[in-house]
Protein backbone atom coordinates (compact mmCIF):
# COMPACT_ATOMS: atom_id res chain seq x y z
CA UNK A 1 0.00 0.00 0.00
CA UNK A 2 1.25 3.46 -0.90
CA UNK A 3 1.37 6.38 1.48
CA UNK A 4 -1.88 8.32 1.19
CA UNK A 5 -0.15 11.65 1.50
CA UNK A 6 2.79 11.52 -0.92
CA UNK A 7 1.63 8.56 -2.99
CA UNK A 8 5.28 7.64 -3.46
CA UNK A 9 6.67 5.64 -0.59
CA UNK A 10 5.17 2.51 0.95
CA UNK A 11 2.83 3.14 3.90
CA UNK A 12 4.16 1.65 7.12
CA UNK A 13 2.40 3.72 9.77
CA UNK A 14 -1.30 4.02 10.44
CA UNK A 15 -2.33 7.20 12.15
CA UNK A 16 -5.73 8.09 13.44
CA UNK A 17 -6.93 11.63 13.68
CA UNK A 18 -10.05 12.44 15.57
CA UNK A 19 -12.18 15.37 14.54
CA UNK A 20 -15.27 15.96 16.62
CA UNK A 21 -15.17 12.42 17.95
CA UNK A 22 -15.09 11.07 14.44
CA UNK A 23 -12.02 8.96 13.82
CA UNK A 24 -10.34 8.85 10.45
CA UNK A 25 -7.46 6.55 9.64
CA UNK A 26 -4.69 7.37 7.28
CA UNK A 27 -1.82 5.19 6.09
CA UNK A 28 1.48 7.01 5.82
CA UNK A 29 5.11 6.41 5.01
CA UNK A 30 7.65 7.14 7.70
CA UNK A 31 8.68 10.46 6.19
CA UNK A 32 5.14 11.82 5.99
CA UNK A 33 4.21 10.49 9.42
CA UNK A 34 7.21 12.27 10.84
CA UNK A 35 6.24 15.53 9.21
CA UNK A 36 2.68 15.24 10.32
CA UNK A 37 3.53 14.37 13.90
CA UNK A 38 5.89 17.30 13.97
CA UNK A 39 3.04 19.51 12.89
CA UNK A 40 0.91 17.97 15.62
CA UNK A 41 -2.46 18.86 14.22
CA UNK A 42 -4.41 19.67 11.17
CA UNK A 43 -3.58 16.56 9.22
CA UNK A 44 -6.93 15.94 7.67
CA UNK A 45 -8.51 19.23 6.63
CA UNK A 46 -6.15 20.05 3.75
CA UNK A 47 -6.51 16.53 2.49
CA UNK A 48 -10.21 15.98 2.87
CA UNK A 49 -11.67 19.44 2.39
CA UNK A 50 -11.62 19.49 -1.40
CA UNK A 51 -13.21 16.04 -1.40
CA UNK A 52 -15.85 17.21 1.01
CA UNK A 53 -16.51 20.28 -1.09
CA UNK A 54 -16.47 18.44 -4.37
CA UNK A 55 -19.01 16.06 -2.86
CA UNK A 56 -21.24 18.94 -1.87
CA UNK A 57 -20.78 20.70 -5.16
CA UNK A 58 -21.38 17.61 -7.20
CA UNK A 59 -24.97 17.74 -6.01
CA UNK A 60 -26.89 20.80 -7.00
CA UNK A 61 -23.97 22.97 -7.90
CA UNK A 62 -23.14 21.82 -11.33
CA UNK A 63 -23.05 18.10 -11.97
CA UNK A 64 -26.38 18.12 -13.74
CA UNK A 65 -25.96 21.51 -15.36
CA UNK A 66 -22.60 20.48 -16.73
CA UNK A 67 -23.97 17.31 -18.19
CA UNK A 68 -26.86 19.14 -19.79
CA UNK A 69 -24.29 21.52 -21.25
CA UNK A 70 -26.91 23.55 -23.06
CA UNK A 71 -24.66 26.58 -22.96
CA UNK A 72 -20.98 27.30 -22.57
CA UNK A 73 -19.60 26.60 -19.12
CA UNK A 74 -19.24 29.65 -16.89
CA UNK A 75 -15.66 30.87 -16.54
CA UNK A 76 -14.19 33.61 -14.39
CA UNK A 77 -13.21 36.50 -16.61
CA UNK A 78 -10.25 37.51 -14.48
CA UNK A 79 -8.45 34.23 -13.88
CA UNK A 80 -10.10 31.89 -16.34
CA UNK A 81 -11.09 29.29 -13.75
CA UNK A 82 -14.01 27.19 -14.93
CA UNK A 83 -16.86 25.84 -12.86
CA UNK A 84 -15.66 22.27 -13.31
CA UNK A 85 -12.14 23.18 -12.20
CA UNK A 86 -13.61 24.70 -9.08
CA UNK A 87 -15.66 21.60 -8.39
CA UNK A 88 -12.64 19.34 -8.82
CA UNK A 89 -10.46 21.02 -6.20
CA UNK A 90 -12.89 23.07 -4.16
CA UNK A 91 -10.69 26.14 -4.62
CA UNK A 92 -11.59 29.47 -6.23
CA UNK A 93 -9.11 31.14 -8.55
CA UNK A 94 -9.29 34.82 -7.58
CA UNK A 95 -11.45 37.37 -5.81
CA UNK A 96 -13.48 37.92 -8.93
CA UNK A 97 -14.48 34.23 -9.02
CA UNK A 98 -16.87 35.00 -6.17
CA UNK A 99 -18.59 37.52 -8.40
CA UNK A 100 -18.53 35.24 -11.46
CA UNK A 101 -20.01 32.27 -9.61
CA UNK A 102 -22.04 34.27 -7.10
CA UNK A 103 -25.41 32.76 -7.84
CA UNK A 104 -24.17 29.22 -7.57
CA UNK A 105 -21.97 29.84 -4.57
CA UNK A 106 -24.73 31.19 -2.40
CA UNK A 107 -26.48 27.87 -1.66
CA UNK A 108 -23.11 26.22 -1.18
CA UNK A 109 -22.05 28.84 1.34
CA UNK A 110 -25.30 28.42 3.16
CA UNK A 111 -24.53 24.75 3.59
CA UNK A 112 -20.92 25.00 4.68
CA UNK A 113 -21.14 28.24 6.64
CA UNK A 114 -24.74 28.29 7.80
CA UNK A 115 -25.04 31.99 7.00
CA UNK A 116 -24.52 34.03 3.87
CA UNK A 117 -23.96 37.59 5.09
CA UNK A 118 -20.60 38.81 6.30
CA UNK A 119 -20.57 40.39 9.73
CA UNK A 120 -17.42 41.92 11.10
CA UNK A 121 -14.35 43.69 9.95
CA UNK A 122 -13.96 45.51 6.63
CA UNK A 123 -10.80 46.82 5.02
CA UNK A 124 -10.25 50.39 6.14
CA UNK A 125 -9.75 51.61 2.60
CA UNK A 126 -13.05 50.17 1.43
CA UNK A 127 -14.63 52.93 3.48
CA UNK A 128 -12.70 55.48 1.54
CA UNK A 129 -13.72 54.47 -1.90
CA UNK A 130 -16.67 56.11 -3.60
CA UNK A 131 -17.22 53.05 -5.74
CA UNK A 132 -17.65 50.94 -2.63
CA UNK A 133 -20.15 53.39 -1.18
CA UNK A 134 -22.16 53.49 -4.41
CA UNK A 135 -22.23 49.75 -4.47
CA UNK A 136 -23.27 49.67 -0.83
CA UNK A 137 -26.09 52.14 -1.45
CA UNK A 138 -27.31 49.97 -4.30
CA UNK A 139 -27.43 46.94 -2.03
CA UNK A 140 -29.23 48.91 0.67
CA UNK A 141 -31.85 50.14 -1.81
CA UNK A 142 -32.67 46.55 -2.68
CA UNK A 143 -32.93 45.74 0.99
CA UNK A 144 -35.21 48.71 1.49
CA UNK A 145 -37.47 47.53 -1.29
CA UNK A 146 -37.68 44.05 0.23
CA UNK A 147 -38.42 45.46 3.67
CA UNK A 148 -41.24 47.60 2.31
CA UNK A 149 -42.70 44.69 0.39
CA UNK A 150 -42.61 42.60 3.54
CA UNK A 151 -44.30 45.49 5.37
CA UNK A 152 -41.43 45.70 7.84
CA UNK A 153 -41.67 49.44 8.16
CA UNK A 154 -39.54 49.85 11.22
CA UNK A 155 -36.65 48.09 9.53
CA UNK A 156 -37.27 50.03 6.33
CA UNK A 157 -37.00 53.31 8.22
CA UNK A 158 -33.64 52.25 9.61
CA UNK A 159 -32.37 51.29 6.20
CA UNK A 160 -33.54 54.59 4.75
CA UNK A 161 -31.56 56.48 7.41
CA UNK A 162 -28.49 54.45 6.53
CA UNK A 163 -28.91 55.22 2.86
CA UNK A 164 -29.28 58.94 3.55
CA UNK A 165 -26.16 58.92 5.68
CA UNK A 166 -24.18 57.16 2.96
CA UNK A 167 -25.46 59.46 0.24
CA UNK A 168 -24.38 62.43 2.30
CA UNK A 169 -20.97 60.85 2.76
CA UNK A 170 -20.74 60.35 -0.96
CA UNK A 171 -21.61 64.00 -1.65
CA UNK A 172 -18.99 65.28 0.78
CA UNK A 173 -16.39 63.07 -0.86
CA UNK A 174 -15.45 60.38 1.59
CA UNK A 175 -11.81 60.47 0.76
CA UNK A 176 -11.61 63.92 2.24
CA UNK A 177 -13.01 62.72 5.55
CA UNK A 178 -10.39 60.14 6.29
CA UNK A 179 -7.22 61.54 7.85
CA UNK B 1 18.21 38.30 15.63
CA UNK B 2 17.62 37.06 12.10
CA UNK B 3 15.17 34.39 11.05
CA UNK B 4 18.12 32.05 10.53
CA UNK B 5 19.10 32.42 14.18
CA UNK B 6 15.51 32.18 15.31
CA UNK B 7 15.00 28.80 13.77
CA UNK B 8 18.15 27.35 15.25
CA UNK B 9 16.71 27.57 18.76
CA UNK B 10 13.91 25.42 20.15
CA UNK B 11 13.02 28.25 22.43
CA UNK B 12 10.52 30.88 21.30
CA UNK B 13 9.99 33.97 23.38
CA UNK B 14 6.25 33.40 23.40
CA UNK B 15 6.87 30.28 25.49
CA UNK B 16 7.88 32.19 28.60
CA UNK B 17 5.59 35.18 28.42
CA UNK B 18 2.78 35.62 30.93
CA UNK B 19 0.47 32.68 30.36
CA UNK B 20 -2.98 32.79 31.99
CA UNK B 21 -4.66 29.41 32.59
CA UNK B 22 -1.48 27.69 31.48
CA UNK B 23 -2.24 24.64 33.62
CA UNK B 24 -4.67 23.61 30.88
CA UNK B 25 -4.25 25.93 27.93
CA UNK B 26 -0.89 25.59 26.22
CA UNK B 27 -1.30 28.22 23.54
CA UNK B 28 -3.78 30.48 21.79
CA UNK B 29 -3.60 31.20 18.12
CA UNK B 30 -5.51 33.55 15.83
CA UNK B 31 -5.02 33.41 12.10
CA UNK B 32 -6.56 35.63 9.42
CA UNK B 33 -6.60 34.81 5.71
CA UNK B 34 -6.26 37.68 3.25
CA UNK B 35 -5.82 37.86 -0.51
CA UNK B 36 -4.76 40.60 -2.85
CA UNK B 37 -7.39 41.82 -5.28
CA UNK B 38 -5.19 42.12 -8.35
CA UNK B 39 -3.57 38.65 -8.27
CA UNK B 40 -4.93 35.15 -8.86
CA UNK B 41 -4.96 33.03 -5.69
CA UNK B 42 -1.68 31.22 -4.89
CA UNK B 43 -2.51 27.86 -6.50
CA UNK B 44 -2.79 29.69 -9.84
CA UNK B 45 0.28 31.89 -9.46
CA UNK B 46 3.26 31.41 -11.72
CA UNK B 47 6.71 32.13 -10.31
CA UNK B 48 6.85 35.66 -11.61
CA UNK B 49 3.53 36.69 -10.10
CA UNK B 50 4.32 34.86 -6.88
CA UNK B 51 7.45 36.99 -6.63
CA UNK B 52 5.35 40.11 -7.18
CA UNK B 53 3.07 39.15 -4.30
CA UNK B 54 6.09 38.53 -2.08
CA UNK B 55 7.54 41.91 -3.03
CA UNK B 56 4.29 43.70 -2.28
CA UNK B 57 4.23 42.09 1.17
CA UNK B 58 7.90 42.88 1.74
CA UNK B 59 7.15 46.55 1.10
CA UNK B 60 4.07 46.51 3.31
CA UNK B 61 5.83 45.03 6.34
CA UNK B 62 8.68 47.53 6.02
CA UNK B 63 6.26 50.46 6.20
CA UNK B 64 7.27 52.94 8.88
CA UNK B 65 4.00 52.77 10.78
CA UNK B 66 4.27 48.98 10.90
CA UNK B 67 7.76 49.16 12.37
CA UNK B 68 6.67 51.80 14.90
CA UNK B 69 3.55 50.02 16.10
CA UNK B 70 4.28 46.34 15.64
CA UNK B 71 8.06 46.10 15.41
CA UNK B 72 10.59 44.89 12.91
CA UNK B 73 9.19 42.13 10.76
CA UNK B 74 11.65 40.15 8.70
CA UNK B 75 10.60 38.51 5.47
CA UNK B 76 12.42 35.51 4.11
CA UNK B 77 11.69 33.49 0.98
CA UNK B 78 11.31 29.86 1.96
CA UNK B 79 13.87 28.46 -0.42
CA UNK B 80 16.51 30.66 1.19
CA UNK B 81 16.16 28.45 4.26
CA UNK B 82 17.51 24.92 4.37
CA UNK B 83 14.92 22.12 4.38
CA UNK B 84 15.76 21.50 8.03
CA UNK B 85 15.31 25.11 9.04
CA UNK B 86 11.92 25.07 7.34
CA UNK B 87 10.92 21.92 9.18
CA UNK B 88 11.87 23.48 12.49
CA UNK B 89 9.54 26.36 11.75
CA UNK B 90 6.82 23.77 11.24
CA UNK B 91 7.69 22.08 14.54
CA UNK B 92 7.36 25.43 16.25
CA UNK B 93 3.95 25.93 14.63
CA UNK B 94 5.19 29.06 12.88
CA UNK B 95 4.41 27.83 9.41
CA UNK B 96 2.30 25.04 7.99
CA UNK B 97 3.42 21.98 6.09
CA UNK B 98 1.73 23.37 2.97
CA UNK B 99 4.23 26.18 2.94
CA UNK B 100 7.03 23.68 2.34
CA UNK B 101 5.78 22.71 -1.11
CA UNK B 102 6.98 24.83 -4.05
CA UNK B 103 9.08 26.81 -1.64
CA UNK B 104 10.42 29.19 -4.26
CA UNK B 105 6.96 30.78 -4.44
CA UNK B 106 6.52 31.16 -0.72
CA UNK B 107 7.77 33.37 2.05
CA UNK B 108 7.38 33.87 5.74
CA UNK B 109 7.38 37.04 7.80
CA UNK B 110 8.44 36.82 11.40
CA UNK B 111 8.82 39.14 14.35
CA UNK B 112 11.82 38.33 16.51
CA UNK B 113 9.79 36.97 19.44
CA UNK B 114 7.89 34.71 17.03
CA UNK B 115 4.57 35.97 18.40
CA UNK B 116 3.59 37.31 14.96
CA UNK B 117 4.15 35.58 11.68
CA UNK B 118 2.72 35.93 8.21
CA UNK B 119 2.76 33.08 5.73
CA UNK B 120 2.90 34.34 2.17
CA UNK B 121 1.42 32.37 -0.75
CA UNK B 122 0.28 29.39 1.25
CA UNK B 123 -3.37 28.57 0.43
CA UNK B 124 -4.08 32.30 0.57
CA UNK B 125 -1.77 35.20 -0.27
CA UNK B 126 -1.54 36.11 3.39
CA UNK B 127 -2.11 34.18 6.56
CA UNK B 128 -1.51 36.57 9.43
CA UNK B 129 -0.92 34.64 12.61
CA UNK B 130 -0.44 35.44 16.26
CA UNK B 131 0.61 32.81 18.77
CA UNK B 132 0.47 33.44 22.52
CA UNK B 133 1.07 31.18 25.52
CA UNK B 134 -1.92 30.24 27.68
CA UNK B 135 -5.44 31.50 27.11
CA UNK B 136 -4.99 34.88 25.40
CA UNK B 137 -7.29 34.83 22.41
CA UNK B 138 -8.29 38.47 22.92
CA UNK B 139 -4.71 39.67 22.81
CA UNK B 140 -3.89 37.46 19.87
CA UNK B 141 -6.96 38.72 18.02
CA UNK B 142 -6.10 42.35 18.66
CA UNK B 143 -2.57 41.91 17.39
CA UNK B 144 -3.72 40.18 14.22
CA UNK B 145 -6.24 42.97 13.75
CA UNK B 146 -3.55 45.64 14.07
CA UNK B 147 -1.15 43.93 11.66
CA UNK B 148 -4.03 43.42 9.24
CA UNK B 149 -5.02 47.12 9.44
CA UNK B 150 -1.48 48.24 8.78
CA UNK B 151 -0.92 45.82 5.90
CA UNK B 152 -4.24 46.94 4.48
CA UNK B 153 -2.92 50.48 4.17
CA UNK B 154 -0.48 49.31 1.52
CA UNK B 155 -2.18 46.22 0.12
CA UNK B 156 -5.46 46.05 -1.74
CA UNK B 157 -7.48 43.17 -0.29
CA UNK B 158 -10.00 41.02 -2.15
CA UNK B 159 -13.22 41.86 -0.33
CA UNK B 160 -16.96 41.87 -0.97
CA UNK B 161 -19.39 43.64 1.28
CA UNK B 162 -21.71 40.64 1.24
CA UNK B 163 -19.19 37.85 1.77
CA UNK B 164 -16.36 39.66 3.49
CA UNK B 165 -12.74 38.73 2.86
CA UNK B 166 -12.47 36.45 -0.14
CA UNK B 167 -10.40 33.32 0.32
CA UNK B 168 -9.18 30.53 -1.91
CA UNK B 169 -11.36 28.00 -0.13
CA UNK B 170 -14.96 29.07 0.53
CA UNK B 171 -14.78 27.53 4.01
CA UNK B 172 -12.73 30.56 5.11
CA UNK B 173 -14.62 33.52 3.66
CA UNK B 174 -16.16 36.26 5.77
CA UNK B 175 -13.80 37.13 8.57
CA UNK B 176 -11.19 34.75 7.16
CA UNK B 177 -10.42 34.10 10.80
CA UNK B 178 -9.57 30.90 12.63
CA UNK B 179 -9.09 31.14 16.36
CA UNK B 180 -7.76 28.08 18.12
CA UNK B 181 -6.45 26.93 21.45
CA UNK B 182 -4.25 23.98 22.27
CA UNK B 183 -5.52 22.26 25.38
CA UNK B 184 -3.84 19.74 27.65
CA UNK B 185 -6.60 17.48 29.01
CA UNK B 186 -5.01 14.51 30.83
CA UNK B 187 -7.60 14.71 33.63
CA UNK B 188 -10.64 14.30 31.41
CA UNK B 189 -8.85 11.56 29.46
CA UNK B 190 -8.00 9.64 32.65
CA UNK B 191 -11.49 9.82 34.16
CA UNK B 192 -13.03 8.88 30.81
CA UNK B 193 -15.15 12.01 30.44
CA UNK B 194 -13.46 13.44 27.41
CA UNK B 195 -15.76 11.92 24.79
CA UNK B 196 -18.84 13.52 26.31
CA UNK B 197 -17.20 16.90 26.64
CA UNK B 198 -15.98 16.89 23.06
CA UNK B 199 -19.36 15.79 21.77
CA UNK B 200 -20.99 18.80 23.37
CA UNK B 201 -18.39 21.12 21.92
CA UNK B 202 -18.80 19.91 18.39
CA UNK B 203 -22.47 20.83 18.58
CA UNK B 204 -21.57 24.42 19.41
CA UNK B 205 -19.99 25.34 16.09
CA UNK B 206 -16.49 24.42 17.15
CA UNK B 207 -14.08 21.81 15.85
CA UNK B 208 -12.01 19.62 18.14
CA UNK B 209 -8.93 17.84 16.91
CA UNK B 210 -6.64 15.41 18.58
CA UNK B 211 -3.84 13.61 16.85
CA UNK B 212 -3.77 9.98 17.80
CA UNK B 213 -0.79 7.75 17.43
CA UNK B 214 -1.09 4.08 16.71
CA UNK B 215 -2.85 3.43 19.99
CA UNK B 216 -6.13 4.85 21.14
CA UNK B 217 -4.78 7.55 23.40
CA UNK B 218 -4.21 11.03 22.05
CA UNK B 219 -0.50 11.71 21.87
CA UNK B 220 0.31 13.84 24.88
CA UNK B 221 -3.40 14.36 25.71
CA UNK B 222 -3.32 17.43 23.49
CA UNK B 223 -6.41 18.76 21.78
CA UNK B 224 -7.04 21.71 19.55
CA UNK B 225 -10.37 23.53 19.61
CA UNK B 226 -11.20 26.07 16.89
CA UNK B 227 -14.14 27.88 15.30
CA UNK B 228 -15.82 26.04 12.45
CA UNK B 229 -17.60 28.89 10.73
CA UNK B 230 -16.10 32.13 9.40
CA UNK B 231 -19.11 33.79 7.75
CA UNK B 232 -21.90 35.56 9.58
CA UNK B 233 -20.07 35.93 12.88
CA UNK B 234 -17.90 38.90 13.78
CA UNK B 235 -14.29 38.46 14.91
CA UNK B 236 -15.29 39.45 18.44
CA UNK B 237 -18.13 36.92 18.54
CA UNK B 238 -15.88 34.13 17.31
CA UNK B 239 -13.27 34.87 19.94
CA UNK B 240 -15.65 35.38 22.84
CA UNK B 241 -17.61 32.26 21.95
CA UNK B 242 -14.46 30.15 21.82
CA UNK B 243 -13.08 31.70 24.99
CA UNK B 244 -16.21 31.00 26.99
CA UNK B 245 -16.36 27.37 25.88
CA UNK B 246 -12.68 26.89 26.62
CA UNK B 247 -13.33 28.28 30.10
CA UNK B 248 -16.00 25.65 30.66
CA UNK B 249 -13.69 22.88 29.49
CA UNK B 250 -10.97 24.28 31.68
CA UNK B 251 -13.22 24.10 34.72
CA UNK B 252 -14.18 20.50 33.91
CA UNK B 253 -10.54 19.52 33.45
CA UNK B 254 -9.59 21.03 36.81
CA UNK B 255 -12.42 19.23 38.56
CA UNK B 256 -11.35 15.96 36.95
CA UNK B 257 -7.74 16.46 38.02
CA UNK B 258 -8.68 17.30 41.58
CA UNK B 259 -11.04 14.32 41.80
CA UNK B 260 -8.35 12.02 40.46
CA UNK B 261 -5.77 13.36 42.80
CA UNK B 262 -8.12 13.06 45.76
CA UNK B 263 -9.30 9.56 45.01
CA UNK B 264 -6.23 8.00 43.44
CA UNK B 265 -3.42 10.10 44.75
CA UNK B 266 -0.78 7.36 44.62
CA UNK B 267 -1.73 6.42 41.09
CA UNK B 268 -1.39 9.97 39.86
CA UNK B 269 1.85 10.51 41.73
CA UNK B 270 3.17 7.23 40.40
CA UNK B 271 2.42 8.26 36.84
CA UNK B 272 4.09 11.62 37.28
CA UNK B 273 7.22 10.33 39.01
CA UNK B 274 7.60 7.48 36.55
CA UNK B 275 7.51 10.02 33.74
CA UNK B 276 10.03 12.15 35.61
CA UNK B 277 12.28 9.17 36.17
CA UNK B 278 12.14 7.90 32.61
CA UNK B 279 12.71 11.32 31.07
CA UNK B 280 15.65 11.84 33.37
CA UNK B 281 17.28 8.48 32.82
CA UNK B 282 16.10 6.87 29.58
CA UNK B 283 18.65 6.11 26.87
CA UNK B 284 16.26 5.64 23.91
CA UNK B 285 13.05 7.68 23.51
CA UNK B 286 10.68 7.93 20.55
CA UNK B 287 8.96 11.29 20.09
CA UNK B 288 5.58 9.70 20.79
CA UNK B 289 6.72 8.22 24.09
CA UNK B 290 8.45 11.44 25.06
CA UNK B 291 5.29 13.43 24.34
CA UNK B 292 3.26 11.12 26.58
CA UNK B 293 5.80 11.41 29.37
CA UNK B 294 5.87 15.18 29.10
CA UNK B 295 2.10 15.17 29.34
CA UNK B 296 2.35 13.38 32.69
CA UNK B 297 5.15 15.63 33.84
CA UNK B 298 3.14 18.71 32.97
CA UNK B 299 0.20 17.32 34.93
CA UNK B 300 2.55 16.72 37.84
CA UNK B 301 3.77 20.29 37.70
CA UNK B 302 0.25 21.69 37.53
CA UNK B 303 -0.85 19.60 40.53
CA UNK B 304 2.20 20.72 42.48
CA UNK B 305 3.69 17.21 42.60
CA UNK B 306 6.93 18.28 40.95
CA UNK B 307 8.15 21.80 41.33
CA UNK B 308 11.65 21.97 39.88
CA UNK B 309 10.47 22.50 36.32
CA UNK B 310 8.52 25.22 34.51
CA UNK B 311 5.76 24.92 31.93
CA UNK B 312 7.90 27.07 29.63
CA UNK B 313 10.67 24.47 29.79
CA UNK B 314 8.24 21.61 29.17
CA UNK B 315 6.87 23.41 26.09
CA UNK B 316 10.41 24.04 24.88
CA UNK B 317 11.35 20.39 25.39
CA UNK B 318 8.23 19.32 23.51
CA UNK B 319 9.53 21.30 20.52
CA UNK B 320 13.06 20.10 21.07
CA UNK B 321 12.16 16.41 20.87
CA UNK B 322 10.63 16.78 17.39
CA UNK B 323 12.63 15.10 14.63
CA UNK B 324 13.66 18.20 12.70
CA UNK B 325 15.06 19.97 15.67
CA UNK B 326 17.08 16.95 16.71
CA UNK B 327 18.65 16.69 13.30
CA UNK B 328 19.54 20.36 13.41
CA UNK B 329 21.14 20.02 16.82
CA UNK B 330 23.19 17.00 15.94
CA UNK B 331 24.19 18.55 12.64
CA UNK B 332 23.43 15.50 10.55
CA UNK B 333 20.48 13.59 9.21
CA UNK B 334 20.06 10.92 11.83
CA UNK B 335 18.37 7.59 11.21
CA UNK B 336 15.35 6.92 13.43
CA UNK B 337 17.18 4.85 16.03
CA UNK B 338 20.06 7.30 16.47
CA UNK B 339 17.50 10.07 16.74
CA UNK B 340 15.75 8.32 19.61
CA UNK B 341 19.10 7.94 21.36
CA UNK B 342 19.97 11.57 20.78
CA UNK B 343 16.52 12.69 21.95
CA UNK B 344 16.94 10.83 25.25
CA UNK B 345 20.37 12.37 25.67
CA UNK B 346 19.12 15.93 25.11
CA UNK B 347 16.25 15.50 27.54
CA UNK B 348 18.53 13.95 30.16
CA UNK B 349 20.84 16.89 29.88
CA UNK B 350 18.12 19.54 30.28
CA UNK B 351 16.44 17.65 33.12
CA UNK B 352 19.83 17.19 34.79
CA UNK B 353 20.55 20.90 34.68
CA UNK B 354 17.43 21.51 36.75
CA UNK B 355 18.76 19.81 39.85
CA UNK B 356 22.18 21.30 39.50
CA UNK B 357 20.63 24.75 39.60
CA UNK B 358 19.02 23.63 42.82
CA UNK B 359 15.73 25.31 41.97
ZN1 LIG C 1 4.41 9.64 2.28
ZN1 LIG D 1 -11.32 34.07 -10.93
Amino acid sequence: MLCERCQQRPATIHLTEVINNHKSKIALCEVCAREIQAQGFGLLPPLSLPYFLAGLLGHGFNAESLEQSDGPEIKCESCGLSESQFVKRGLLGCGNCYRSFAEKLEPLLRRIQGKVEHVGKMPADSLKSDAWLKNEIEVMRKKLKRAIEAEEYEEAAGIRDDIRRMEKQLEQGVSGNVN
Amino acid sequence: MSIKETVSSAHSKWMDGFAPESDVVISSRVRAARNLEQFPFPHLLDEEKAAQVINAVREAVAHKEMVDRVGVLELVVLNELSPLERQIMVDKHLISLDLLLESQKKAVVLREDEVISVMVNEEDHLRIQCLQPGLQLDQAGQLVNLVDDLLGKTLDYAFMEKWGYLTTCPTNIGTGMRASVMLHLPGLVLVGQLGGALNTISKLGLTVRGLYGEGTEAAGDLFQVSNQVTLGQSEEEIISNLTSIVRQLLAQERVARQALYREKRELVEDRVWRAYGILKHARVLSSEEALKLFSSLRLGFDLGIVSDISTGLITELMVMIQPAYLIKMSGEDLPAYRRDVYRAELIRKRMGELNNQGV
